[in-house]
């Protein structure tokens, strides 16, 4: 009982970045905008709340941080993609670069470990588990399943959830009910950049404590994989996200198990998450359908 | 947004991509001040540390190697309308071909033979790696661009598996295999890292331009890539074209595996991609997504990562990841706000002519 | 009586298209308007900068007597004007409620809006007779229904002033019957409506009044029950009308191209072809008349093998095509059929190539063009300047951007790349869609000239005019069969009554 319970926290803890930012990239992606930067955003939002958390003493000024950081970014994506019109991939791709890049050069600058920020002492500059001490059950944890209800009843029961999907579906139909594309989609981006800056503050403040090189380890990816996984929509990626936490919650214990005498190879659990993807987006299992005009620059014709 | 009209075509082919480029620039230098340095000596430093020496000459164009495969790969498959993010995986995979043909036979062929079987090797694998995610693409409308990422990392998977449990040098305590021969060493040209790889790149150059201008595939490929039903229309397969187009920039992205285990380390190690495959998109882009733009292209990415290696031994306070920024503002402005400038440019050019 | 509308001295450019200059005209409050053009004469143009969605470089509009500006189609809006556009701005996995209530939800929460909105919809079909399921997914719907979908949303947005751009364009004859019925009905209750067409029986039966616009300018209004369709056509063409070409009578030789049973059904299993039987023959031209969506483009996708049909044969120069034997654009091209699609610019031709590049599409693999794996690029251009030298199309410069020449001369270099290949079957979509008048003439006359020199020519046209005028024999479509044939000088009474699916013979 207790290693299932052990094994259900480590879930937990290892799906609540995933599901912040699954959730944020489906909401950019509903509107149309692909968003392949949920993992620059998540690292600069990681380094941010670990830098601000450590020299104000506060994890909630770190968590501020990190939103403000990951804003940035998703702004910046914004920029490129809505108003430039932009390679919304190529854009994602020169946010991670530049994030993975930036967060080092900064790390250094200010706090000369190579990159590293001043580890976080308990209680205060980070954020500490609310009731089960060995669980690691933060309120960001919280935080994330409450945000997959919230985002399901944004998207399906308000108005901007009904303009949003169907910006993502065709803009042109939009813009002639006298709707603002452009005003739609960067609150998506926003909303998103909101989400993965909680996401990467939890990474930093609370699941460990302070920001090294390149954490977020191609979770940003996982996220969007549980994205297209759970089809563009919550609880379905929501699904996903705890899917791929359990893969990796139990792939240190699958370590030296062997399933039909062929010992399983811990990276074979790790690429699990990409090569389900993978085999969903072939039609293997199902078929997912992303919103009609998703990636393509909106033009008015003026 | 009002003007949608193209900018002549000499501002679009040059001036345009070094606005960019200047754009990216003057934000390092901002970044650059913000952390107490002064931009303009890190500019010289980083211009001194690329082309100071020959030996910096060396590296530069060692680096710049990498950078013309992995733009050529992005750009073939441009042409073709396909958008190749899996250079990594491909360079990742094309190198282990490259060395498994190395391990199985460096000690019964002369490098004459030798040579030409691991570049092979490493065309077929990283063709191979490609070729899955294009299948994909062409025959279950899989959105490559998902599949390509997804492949990166799990190539990264299978290579780490590998090299540890199963390539790993008898005795040795990192994951890397025995080393080579010498029959599979390629020839260096200068003292250091740069080999004959970089001559290998200038031929695949050449390949790439008469592939797409002169060949009637090639023709067939651009027509894919700028009107998928014009090309229905013209007796094309796309889907044959769909999996041409993408072996080839796979193969490609796979001769970095060639200049890196082959031409420097000579024995297969991890990590070797190193980034040269998304950089790769910047490069295509930059060169709008032509050879010689590309080797251009690929060149300043050199001295970047050259110069920006010396800069940090200089400067303390910037480390080696600074390359990695000017690279990320580099995409940035010449890929996703290229358009930033145009309504400057088009005033600046209209304010010419009256 | 203040008029609804008044547009003054409307003036609008793209670029260097002068596409409406200075047209001023006022709209009656109550009755039906038309406007008549043809197409590129700026109708659209003029209602998409009443609508909003463009803005006039020059000129006034005044709306109830008062001078607005439009900004955007929220301020067309606010001042009751709506717009049903010739293609629907529909969301397709969307119910026709959402559809509906988009823009105009009522609320930030969807619930007390769309329940609202129910009722309202309610209302609106019973009042003016537009029946449509509220749960339905617009995918699932007619092309009717969703027409009327697009009426409803304007309705619904409390709309007193009703655009309708082409709206028959896409609807079979019935369909247009009850459209017009629906509009009667809305005229009944004070809406004001705006016409735009190019069909002159549309403009006679429905409107109280017409404007004519050619070529960017307002050049007549009359009030319909004192004009005639004949001075119309004259107005609209600025000359009088009657396109007929000097033909002598055809030789029909060999038949080249027969089609069996030929059926299509696509993955919805909605039929696009029904039990098409038909024969080309050497040295005739056989022409394909019908309204827009007919199957008239799904037919010529099968005949040039684009598409395998999913049942029946075709025969094409002695190669038999079925669902088990698919044959594709390549081999028939190497049979000797050549095709000149419908949509130059999406299928035969690609805008960034130069000119000598698509003058090869889709034969860049003869040896003329290519050997030993190269494309042989000064032949090529030398065949791309003797091609324009001959077809007359300017500037002649091989290495210019396709894109950059005109409608006219991109569609006469595609009908040279698939003429000079001097093909045994010629298939032609829409020859002259968006060509000016004098290549039109050109081009007609190309065509003829292809079929007395033995070609099967078949050539698929919406202008029933351009059918009548080159056509041997006419086959009438109608909801993807083939409801008739006619010899070359049929009445237009007949083709009417026939693409109306009234009459098959």
């Amino acid at each position: 009982m207790d290693v299932v319970f052990l094994i259900a926290a480590a879930t937990l803890r290892v799906a609540t970045p995933l599901i912040l930012c699954a959730m944020g990239g489906l909401l950019s992606e509903r509107s149309g905008i692909i968003d392949v930067g949920l993992e620059g955003k998540m690292l600069m939002a990681a380094f941010f709340s670990a830098a601000v958390a450590a020299v104000t003493h506060s994890a909630w000024w770190g968590v501020a941080a990190g939103i403000a950081a990951a804003e940035a970014m998703a702004l910046l994506h914004g920029l490129a993609c809505i108003t430039y019109r932009g390679n919304q991939v190529v854009s994602g791709v020169a946010l991670n670069i530049l994030a993975s890049g930036l967060t080092i050069v900064w790390g250094n600058a200010w706090f000369q470990r190579g990159g590293q920020t001043p580890a976080l002492e308990g209680q205060g500059e980070r954020l500490m588990p609310l009731f089960f001490p060995r669980a690691g059950d933060s309120i960001l944890v919280y935080a994330a399943l409450l945000s997959v209800p919230v985002t399901w009843w944004v998207i399906t029961r308000t108005r901007f959830g009904l303009r949003l999907r169907a910006v993502g579906e065709m803009p042109l139909a939009v813009d002639t009910a006298g709707i603002s594309v452009p005003w739609l989609r960067y609150r998506a981006v926003l909303l998103c950049g909101l989400l993965a800056g909680l996401a990467g503050s939890y990474i930093a403040i609370a699941q460990n404590a302070g920001f090294t090189r390149d954490m977020t380890a191609g979770q940003g990816f996982i996220a969007l994989a549980a994205v297209i996984f759970g089809k563009w929509r919550p609880f379905p990626a929501l699904g996903a996200c705890l899917m791929f936490g359990l893969l990796d919650a139990v792939a240190i214990r699958l370590q030296g198990v062997r399933v039909a005498g062929i010992e399983v190879p811990v990276q074979l659990i790790q690429a699990l998450p990409y090569l389900l993807t993978v085999f969903l987006l072939a039609g293997f299992i199902g078929r997912a359908v992303a919103p009609r005009a998703i990636g393509l620059p909106y033009e008015k014709e003026h | 947004m009002r003007s949608r009209r193209p900018l002549p075509a000499w501002a679009e082919i040059v001036l345009l991509p070094l606005v960019n480029i200047a754009l990216a620039f003057i934000t390092v230098g901002i970044i650059v001040r913000i952390i107490g340095v002064d931009p303009l000596r890190a500019l010289e430093l980083l211009v001194v540390g690329a082309f100071g020496s020959p030996e910096s000459i060396g590296y530069t164009l060692y680096y710049a190697t990498n950078f013309i495969f992995t733009g050529l790969a992005v750009s073939v498959a441009f042409h073709g309308g396909l958008f190749n993010i899996g250079g990594e995986g491909q360079a990742y995979i094309g190198g282990l071909g490259c060395g498994l043909a190395v391990l199985a036979l460096d000690r019964y062929l002369p490098i004459w033979l030798m040579i030409p079987v691991g570049i092979a090797a490493a065309a077929l694998f990283g063709a191979a790696w490609a070729a899955v995610p294009a299948w994909l693409q062409a025959w279950r409308g899989s959105h490559i661009v998902i599949t390509t990422i997804m492949f990166n990392f799990v190539a990264a998977a299978l290579m780490v598996y590998l090299m540890v449990n199963v390539l790993i040098a008898p005795g040795s305590m990192t994951p890397q295999s025995r080393n080579f021969e010498p029959s599979a060493f390629m020839p260096a040209m200068g003292g250091n890292a740069l080999n004959l790889s970089l001559v290998l790149a200038l031929v695949c150059c050449v390949g790439v331009w008469g592939f797409l201008w002169h060949t009637p595939w090639g023709y067939a490929l651009r027509t894919m890539g700028h009107n998928p039903e014009a090309a229905v229309y013209a007796g094309t397969d796309l889907r044959r074209m769909t999996m041409l187009g993408m072996c080839l920039s796979g193969a490609l992205a796979g001769m970095v595996g060639v200049n890196e285990l082959l031409g420097v380390h000579h024995r297969i190690v991890l990590d070797f991609p190193a980034g040269y495959g998304f950089a790769g998109i910047a490069v295509s882009l930059m060169g709008r997504n032509h050879p010689f733009g590309i080797v251009l292209a690929a060149l300043l990415f050199g001295a970047l990562q050259q110069g920006g290696a010396e800069l940090s031994f200089d400067i303390p306070t910037i480390n080696r990841e600074m390359v990695v920024v000017i690279q990320g503002l580099v995409i940035l402005f010449s890929g996703a706000l290229v358009n930033l400038p145009r309504p400057w440019l088009q005033a600046l050019l209209a304010l010419r002519r009256s | 009586m203040t008029a609804a509308i008044e547009l003054e001295r409307i003036d609008k450019s793209f670029g260097s298209v002068h596409a409406v200059r200075g047209v001023s005209l006022s709209i009656e409050k109550g009755a039906i308007t038309g406007i008549i053009g043809e197409n590129g004469a700026g109708k659209s143009t003029l209602m998409s900068i009443l609508y909003g969605l463009y803005h006039a470089d020059a000129g006034a509009i005044r709306v109830d007597g008062k001078p607005v500006r439009m900004e955007g189609p929220h301020d067309a809006i606010a001042q009751g004007i709506g717009m049903v556009h010739q293609h629907f701005m529909l969301i397709d996995s969307f119910t026709v409620l959402e559809n509906v209530v988009l823009g105009a939800e009522g609320g930030a929460l969807l619930a007390r809006g769309t329940a609202a909105a129910r009722a309202e919809l309610e209302r609106l079909s019973r009042d003016y007779g537009l029946t449509v399921d509220p749960d339905a997914l617009v995918s699932e719907l007619s092309v009717g229904e969703q027409q009327r979908v697009e009426i409803l949303k304007v309705l619904f947005r409390g709309a007193r002033i009703l655009i309708l751009d082409e709206p028959s364009a896409v609807l079979t004859p019935q369909e247009t019957d009850r459209l017009f019925r629906i509009l009667a009905t809305l005229k009944e209750r004070g809406v004001t409506i705006v016409l735009i067409t190019h069909k002159l029986r549309e403009i006679m039966a429905a409107t109280d009044c017409v404007y004519v616009m050619r070529q960017g300018q307002m050049v007549a209004e009359r009030a319909t029950a004192e004009t005639h369709p004949e001075e119309l056509a004259e107005l609209m063409v600025g000359r009088k009308v009657r396109l007929q070409l000097d033909k002598t009578p055809p030789q029909a030789g060999e038949v080249r191209l027969g089609a069996e049973h030929l059926g299509l059904v696509d993955r919805r299993g909605v039929r696009l072809l029904d039990d098409i039987n038909l024969e080309l023959r050497a040295g005739e031209i056989v022409g394909i008349a019908g309204v827009s969506g007919n199957g008239q483009t799904e037919l010529l996708q099968v005949l040039s093998g684009i598409r395998p049909p999913s049942s029946g044969t075709l025969t094409v120069c002695g190669r038999t095509v079925d669902a088990g034997h698919p044959g594709d654009p390549a081999e028939m091209r190497d049979l000797g059929l050549a095709h000149v699609p419908e949509d130059r610019l999406r299928q035969g031709m690609v805008a960034a190539f130069r000119a000598s590049e698509t003058s090869i599409l889709g034969y860049h693999e003869q040896p003329q063009f290519s050997r030993n794996f190269l494309l042989r690029l000064q032949a090529v251009g030398a065949y791309c300047a003797r091609l324009m030298e001959r077809f007359d199309v300017r500037p002649r410069v091989p290495g210019l951007r396709s894109s950059s020449f005109s409608g006219g001369n991109q569609q006469k270099l595609v009908l040279a790349r698939e003429m000079a290949q001097e093909p045994k079957v010629l298939l032609v979509g829409q020859p002259t869609r968006g060509v000016d008048i004098g290549a039109i003439e050109f081009i007609h006359r190309e065509l003829v000239k292809s079929r007395d020199a033995g070609c099967a020519v078949l050539v698929v046209s919406v202008e029933l005019d351009e059918i009548l005028s080159l056509a041997d024999r006419i086959l009438v479509m109608f909801a993807g069969r083939i409801v008739g044939e006619v010899a070359g000088g049929a009445d237009e009474r007949t083709l009417g009554l026939m693409m109306a699916g009234a009459k098959a013979a």
